[in-house]
């Protein structure tokens, strides 16, 4: 018999060994996977961007001497007491409930230190949070968990979330594990059961209620403070446009990529759009209602570096919100507890099981002997340093653009590295002057 | 007593002025005329005053309210009384969407009809509806009593926690993991008082009512449930 050479084993690229073992853990629990953190996918993103620089046509500022400012003032449309923040890096909205009081209290530290602000979450104000953050900005969600008119007087902002970019139309959960005493108290739930949250706020529907919502949170803070209406991409392009036409002072739109503390795979995976697909659409709405820079725009969604911020930036937005990246600032996933993440069934820089509670670093736990691993004290440095480092970053590009301030950069910096890219970004792709959608292009 | 013409002097003066009121005792009664369905009036008042708004009024009226008591001498439009603290809200005519949205404390009475979503998400705050209430009121409504003198409609208490909802009339449906329970001695108790506090004891006896309430098997999530999520 002759020995012909078989053909080797092929995975398939549909069935791959991972949607396998999903459809055999479907199979066997009949319960969809419910994790934390954003879309694992590859999807275009600010890496498909590069900044040209400066040269003959264009010249740069000089590095350390010649000055790049980082500030923003936000809020300036109808706030009585508009924010003023050092740098355009703010932290994101995440939950007591979600995270730790320790893991709020580090938020807080950090943020304050670096000059910006922090953002409650789906489960109310907590003491650690306001006592240690300078400018807090407060959520206004559709649980409306915790709400009360005395901490909405003691926040230096509002922030009325509409959606979230790691699921648009959807709402919170937080399971049982993570449903201590203290958390069920602030909550007004029983202890210890799988939690819902409404997607829908409870008492208003559409743009023109959302206007009147608007006007109702400003009678009731006297006018002070700003108001935020936070978006999922979803269709950036109307709905920066509605919350505009609502009253919001400042939009923040959370792109697909953007984390989340708990919730199904498939909506994290499948629903939204990535965040560079979503800021050209909303600064165009901005520009199409002569509001841009008037109506200020956050963005979020897998931002990680002072290069992610500059691009952000470039394209359009006055500031940038990070969630994810601060929490691996404070220690998340990080190798030191890779034994424990083993355990879990996991690896460390791949555990996402944040709605379970056992997180080894400390961070989204309930759990008071895994979350005294945190200490708030070295978390906040470390988030300090951090957000120095993306401020550094932002500002070394944007004098190379020859920049003076951070918010002077431009679509006209940038090229893209893919078609899909400068598709999505509209900035031309490299060493073309091809954005395809204009110039004639399909 | 205080007079304010809301028609003359706009809805920031009074906001503004009622909520100066704050840690003072001696004002102690407002009227309001000319109210002609302005949104958010006496919103965010803090202080233990009597507000009598002649008219209807528009969405959010008495929004947050702590520890006030404000009577709305026509009806009300969406949202009053969201996310009360405390205090004393009464309407003498009917109420639109979402009355007591998300309320937290205090006493809400309608003396008329509450519409669609009353008591939606309430945690603490107890209601009276002299007449009917609307479909899905009391949607996750999570604790506090609703006591509704005559019908209510379509998927009552639908995904409720912990809250009381007691209902004389008829019920069209129960919403998912409501059912009807057991009236005891402590309920009967907690109408008495309601039904008194609520101006609503001369209308109605605690025994003609019937209570529902959680199931409690959306507690936990289990996918034998999965079709009532
Ligand atoms: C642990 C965690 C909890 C969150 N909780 C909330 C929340 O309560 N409300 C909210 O609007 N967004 C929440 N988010 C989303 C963030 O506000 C933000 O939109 C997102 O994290 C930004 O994307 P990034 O994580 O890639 O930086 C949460 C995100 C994380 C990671």
């Amino acid at each position: 018999m002759t020995d012909f050479p078989r053909t080797p084993p092929r995975y398939s690229a549909t069935f791959t060994p991972a949607v396998n073992a999903e459809i055999r853990r479907a199979a066997a629990t009949g319960i969809y996977d419910i994790r934390g953190g954003g879309t694992k996918r590859h999807l275009p993103h600010f890496d498909d961007l590069l900044f040209l620089g400066a040269s003959i046509s264009r010249y740069p500022l000089e590095g350390y001497r010649e000055k790049c400012a980082t500030d923003v003032w936000l809020g300036t449309r109808f706030a009585k007491k508009p924010i003023h923040l050092d740098i355009p890096i703010t932290i994101a909205g995440m939950s007591f409930g979600a995270l730790s009081g320790p893991a709020k209290e580090a938020l807080g530290r950090g943020a304050t230190d670096a000059g910006t602000s922090t953002t409650t979450g789906d489960g109310g104000m907590t003491e650690e949070e306001r006592g240690h953050s300078k400018t807090l900005v407060y959520q206004y969600l559709p649980s409306r968990y915790g709400m009360n008119p005395d901490d909405l007087r003691r926040a230096d902002a509002i922030e009325v979330v509409v959606g979230q970019g790691a699921k648009p139309g959807g709402g919170g959960m937080l399971l049982g594990q993570k449903i201590s005493d203290r958390v069920a108290n602030m909550r007004n739930l029983p202890k210890g059961i799988d939690q819902r949250s409404a997607c829908r706020h409870p008492d208003w529907t559409g743009p023109d209620d959302l206007e009147i919502k608007i006007m109702e949170l400003r009678e009731i803070t006297d006018w002070e403070k700003p108001i935020y209406v936070k978006i999922g991409g979803a269709r950036p392009y109307y709905d920066t446009a509605l919350a505009v036409k609502a009253g919001a002072d400042v939009v923040v739109l959370d792109g697909m990529q953007g984390g989340t503390a708990a919730t199904q795979d498939v909506f994290i995976e499948h629903v939204g759009m990535p965040i560079l697909a979503c800021i050209p659409q909303a600064v165009k709405a901005l520009q199409d209602l002569g509001m841009h820079r008037k109506v200020q725009l956050i963005v979020s969604g897998g931002i990680r570096t002072g290069a992610d911020v500059a691009k952000a930036m470039a394209l359009g937005a006055d500031a940038v919100s990070i969630g994810t990246a601060a929490l691996i600032a404070l220690g998340d996933n990080d190798p030191k507890w890779e034994g424990e993440y083993q355990k879990l069934g996991t690896t460390a820089d791949a555990y996402d099981d944040w709605h379970e509670g056992r997180d080894p670093a400390g961070i989204t736990t309930q759990d008071p002997e895994l979350a005294a691993r945190l200490d708030p004290v070295l978390g906040g440095r470390r988030l300090k340093n951090y957000l120095k480092v993306m401020t550094l970053e932002a500002q070394t590009i944007a004098r190379a653009c020859g920049k003076n301030h951070l918010h002077n950069l431009e679509p006209e910096d940038l090229c893209a590295l893919t078609i899909e890219a400068a598709a999505m970004a509209g900035v031309p792709l490299a060493g073309t002057n091809w954005i395809p959608g204009r110039n004639g292009g399909f | 007593m205080q007079t304010f013409d809301l028609g003359a002097e706009g809805l920031r003066a009074l906001n503004s002025a009622l909520h100066g009121l704050k840690g003072q005792t001696n004002m102690t009664a407002w009227e309001v005329v000319n109210p002609k369905g302005a949104h958010a009036i006496a919103a965010g008042v803090d202080a233990p005053v009597d507000i009598t708004v002649r008219g209807s009024t528009g969405y959010y009226c008495a929004g947050m309210n702590k520890q006030a008591t404000i009577r709305i001498k026509g009806s009300a439009g969406p949202g009053v009384a969201e996310n009360m603290m405390s205090g004393t809200v009464i309407i003498d005519g009917d109420a639109s969407q979402y009355a007591g949205a998300t309320g937290r404390g205090g006493l809400l009475v309608i003396k008329g009809n509450a519409s669609s979503r009353c008591g939606i998400s309430m945690k603490g705050i107890d209601i009276v509806v002299h007449g009917n209430i609307g479909h899905m009121s009391a949607f996750m409504a999570q604790s506090g009593n609703l006591v509704c003198l005559g019908d209510a409609g379509e998927a009552l208490g639908d995904s409720l926690y912990e809250a009381r909802l007691f209902v004389r009339g008829s019920v069209k449906s129960l919403g998912a993991d409501c059912v009807e329970k057991e009236m005891r001695p402590e309920h009967i108790a907690i109408l008495e008082d309601l039904l008194s506090r609520g101006e609503a004891d001369a209308k109605a006896r605690p025994e003609e009512f019937r209570r529902y309430g959680s199931a409690r098997t959306l507690y936990s999530f289990n996918i034998d449930n999965a079709s009532s999520y």
